[in-house]
Order: C-alpha cells, then structure tokens, then sequence
C-alpha cells in the first residue's frame, strides 16, 4: 500500500509539474507562428503555385510537396484534348464524306490517254512512303493514347487494350525517327518546287478546279494546294519532333510545366496535322481519278498531268526535247 | 463505407522518416521507389515544419484522368488503386499528380520508365486479397486484413493519422483546439477540394 501511494504521489507530482510546463510555456510557445499550409500558399501567390521544401531524396523534384498546377494540365490532357481530338478527325471525315456526296470522284474529263509520264522517281516515292506509313502508324498510335480510353477500351478490354497500347508506345517512340528522316528528305527533295509564286494566286483564284466541273487552272509540279500541304506537313513535322523529343527526353524538356507545354502542344499540332492528311489522303485516293498512280507507280497518265499540272508536262517536253535532240544529233 | 484518407499533422511531425522507412520494408519497395517522403517546409528557419507526403487518394484523381489506358480505379474506401498489367508506364500520371506520388522503376532510352508504382494506402491491387501475385506487384494488403496503413501505424509521434477522413480530421480538430495552433491539413485542399477547418 506504502508502495502504491508513494508512486501515486510521485505520479501526481509529475503530472502537477507536466500540467504547469506547458501552460507556462504556451505563453511565449515559438512553435504558434509556425508555417501553415494555407498562408503559404497565399504568400506564394494563391492555389497556382509550387509548394517545396528539402527532402533527403538525391532529387530535387521530390522536394516538391503540393503543385496544384499540375491538375490544370490534368483537366486539359484529360478532357479538352480528348474532345479537340475527335472533333477534328471526325469532323474532317464528316466534312469530306459531304465533299464526296456533292462533288464525287474527280475524273480525268479528257478521258485517260494511255500514255504516261514520270511524275515521281523511286526516290520520292521512297521518301513519301516512308513519310507517309510512319505517320501513320504514329497519328493512330498517337491518337489511341488520347482517345483510345473511349474508342478501343471498351471494343476489346482493359487487357487487350494495354498490351495494344504499350506496343503503340513502342512503336511511336522508334518509328519517329524514320519519320524525321523521311521528313528531311522530303524537304530536301521537293522545297525548289514549293516555293509560292504568281501561278498559285490564278490557282487559288479558280479555287484549284476543285470546286466545278472541267475547271483546271495551270500549275507547274505543285499546285498551291499540294503547295500548303507541302508546307503544313513540314512546319506541322517540325514543330512534332521538336516537341516529340522534348518528350522523349523529359530532362532536356527543363521543367515538369515545360514538358507539359510540349505535350500540349504536341497533341494541338498532331490533331490538325491528322486532320489535314486525311484530306490529303482522301483526295490522293478515291477522290481524284488517276492521282494515285503519282504515288503507286509513279507514272501518271498525260490526260491526268495536261489537266492538273500543264506547266510542268511542258517543261518535262521540252526537258525530253531537249535531251533526244542533244542524243540524236551528231557531232561536227 | 469509410472515404479513406491521409492527415500529417506537421506540428507533431519530427522528420524522423520512420514512416518512409516502414513503407519500404513492408511492400518491399524497390531501390530508387519512394511511395512516401517527408519533405521538411522553411528547412532550418524559425517556424519550420515536417510534412510526411505519398498519394493522397484524391476525389477526382488527376493521374487517373490522364491516363491513357484507364488503369486507375477507386476502391469502395476512397483509395485509389491502379493496374500494373494495364500500366504502359508512359509517365503522365506523374505530371498530373499534384504530390508526387507517381514512381517508376526504370529510367532507359526515350524515356522508358516501367509500370508505375505508387502508395496503395496498403491495399493491393486488382489480383486476389493477399495473394503472392499481389504482393509481388503491389506490396502488402493490410487493408484486407483489417489493419491501417502501417506508415502510420508505426509514426513515432502519431503525426501521421491514416483513416476515414471524417474521423482522423476531427482527431485532428480536437489537436488544434488543445494546444491552440495547427499548421493546416497538408494537400487537403489540393486532394479533397475541402481543407480541415478548426
């Protein structure tokens, strides 16, 4: 009992002294001012901020507490360029559909010829092709990785899905190289004949004969339309692997909100760049009689080229003329 | 049926990384993973304070609204939980997480990271309760076995409250009002749309 009764007094003399300490030390405690989550972010500038601290983590990225921005970035990958995605390619699909009903094939009026011309060596052949299957495969794997969750989940299931997926990430990450390759080489190839010049003003004034029946304004090897897709493949191509490989290697990107920009970015230029190949796809194949084979065999029928490129089956004449008059004649 | 959440009361918080450290040793966490951090705010300035921080289970998770291939899903308690088989590791959820908690195994050529890996609030993930399969991939279940998160289960200092949310934040409230100071709920309002007001 003694026992007892001393540890009780022992116990209550700690806790008589444990109670007075604190109170006495609330008065002048240091820890009240300490930071709080709320002020902080209000001295960092509101909820848009970066909230870090030291972590012992060898990696400063992990010194980051709260970024609340990042879901900004969320909302945008997650839903606006979800819907941005569709409405471009299935509105230009909707959009050609239209142009297909009104307009229909575009024929070669004077009838196919039989005799061809060289409109594109194997080398440009070569270069569209490979420009062309790459892209491709990178719109579509590119495109399931925006809009896949909606379009190919549900068809084939969560486990198809992600194995379909990452192959696509695979294929995406490696055929974009080929496709950069090709992209020079197209370039390199075909800028002299894409340079504006006053014959795509008459052309663009006929709105290309697109429009109406029998209508063919004169072009040389590129008409101002194949002028603009010419063009928007480069710079849109550019400005994709630019930022395509600030993706690849997020560290040379700088920042996480950088590489958010590129990613943006990416996905705004790969929709419009989508969208306008479609066209160029549509209009390559079903659209016009004989355009294919510019592409397929390289070997256009003279009907096809007098119609769509006067200017340059005359200069191609005359090259030849030139040439079999050089060949003929002997020397004095 | 409880909403699951996590509270770091920085006040009580020592830094003493116990927490990371159970974590880790629990799930058996690879080199390099950290599904929990404690990241010390004002480090060495009067006021400095502690937060213990790994994936806040949002309402709304960004990183599952991000992702590509849909492999996140939220469990009945709130916790956010995610598919490795379904993962393609391609790192967007890392760039929506406001937190951090995104982690992945491998850094290789163009950014090849591996299946993510994140804190599953000790609960698995989408293969059988406690089977080796899970544990394999996502570390112990101890939900499943009606136990909390065990980095909060082994805070030295009880800053870390793991729970339903209702209840660890009036834990938290009785905290403020005792000793009359709080730094706030970290990340709350960033999670959950709402911070604990006292």
């Amino acid at each position: 009992m003694t026992y007892l009764s001393k540890l009780l007094a022992a116990l209550s003399v700690v806790l008589a002294f444990g109670l007075v300490a604190p109170v006495a030390q609330a008065q002048v405690n240091p820890t009240q001012s300490s930071v709080n989550e709320d002020a902080m972010f209000q001295a960092l500038g509101g909820e848009n901020t970066v909230l870090s601290g030291r972590t012992t983590i060898p990696d400063r990225e992990a010194g980051v507490l709260i970024k609340p921005d990042n879901k900004a970035w969320a909302v945008l990958q997650g839903s606006t360029l979800h819907t941005l995605s569709i409405v471009a390619v299935v509105g230009m699909i909707a959009l050609l559909t239209l142009f297909y009903v009104i307009r229909g094939k575009i024929r070669v009026d004077s009838g196919l010829s039989g005799r061809t011309i060289l409109r594109f060596n194997s080398i440009e052949r070569f270069a569209h092709w490979t420009l062309a299957s790459t892209f491709i495969i990178l719109a579509l794997t590119g495109l399931n990785l925006i809009i896949g969750k909606s379009v190919i989940l549900p068809l084939f299931g969560e486990s198809a899905f992600g194995t379909l997926s990452a192959w696509g990430k695979i294929a995406h990450n490696y055929l974009a190289w080929p496709f950069m390759a090709a992209l020079v080489m197209i370039v390199l190839l075909w800028i002299i004949h894409n340079i504006p010049d006053k014959v795509d003003m008459e052309w663009i004034k006929q709105g290309g004969g697109l429009l109406k029946k029998g209508v063919h304004p004169p072009a040389r090897k590129f008409n101002a339309g194949q002028k603009v897709i010419f063009w928007t493949v480069v710079i849109g191509g550019a400005g994709l692997s630019y930022t395509g490989i600030m993706l690849l290697f997020p560290a040379e990107a700088g920042t996480a909100a950088d590489w958010q920009f590129y990613q943006i970015i990416h996905a705004l230029i790969a929709a419009a760049l989508s969208a306008i190949v479609i066209a160029h796809i549509y209009i390559g194949s079903v659209g016009m009689e004989g355009a294919f084979d510019a592409m397929g065999s390289g070997e256009v029928d003279e009907n096809w080229a007098k119609e769509h490129h006067s200017l340059w089956v005359e200069e191609v004449k005359a090259t030849q003329k030139r040439n079999t008059t050089q060949v003929t004649t002997p020397a004095e | 049926m409880a909403r699951m959440k996590f509270l770091c009361d920085a006040d009580r918080c020592i830094e003493c990384q116990a927490c990371v450290t159970a974590c880790k040793n629990e799930h058996e966490v690879p080199w390099g993973i950290n599904r929990r951090r404690v990241v010390t705010i004002n480090d060495g300035l009067p006021g400095e304070r502690s937060v213990s921080m790994a994936c806040m289970h949002c309402t709304d998770a960004p990183c599952a609204s991000v992702c590509p291939v849909s492999c996140f899903y939220t469990t009945d308690d709130g916790v956010v939980l995610h598919n490795k088989d379904t993962c393609i590791g391609c790192g967007y959820c890392s760039y929506a997480c406001p937190f951090g908690a995104p982690q992945y195994p491998q850094t290789a050529n163009f950014g090849t990271r591996g299946k993510m890996d994140k804190c599953t609030y000790c609960s698995g993930g989408p293969e059988p309760d406690m089977s080796q399969a899970e544990y394999v991939k996502y570390g112990a279940n101890r939900l499943a076995e009606g136990k909390l998160p065990l980095c909060a289960e082994m805070c030295s200092t009880k800053a870390l409250l793991a729970g339903d949310g209702d209840i660890i934040a009036d834990i938290y409230r009785e905290r403020v009002v005792t000793r009359g100071y709080g730094s706030g709920a970290w990340g709350w309002r960033t999670a959950y749309g709402d911070t604990v007001t006292v």
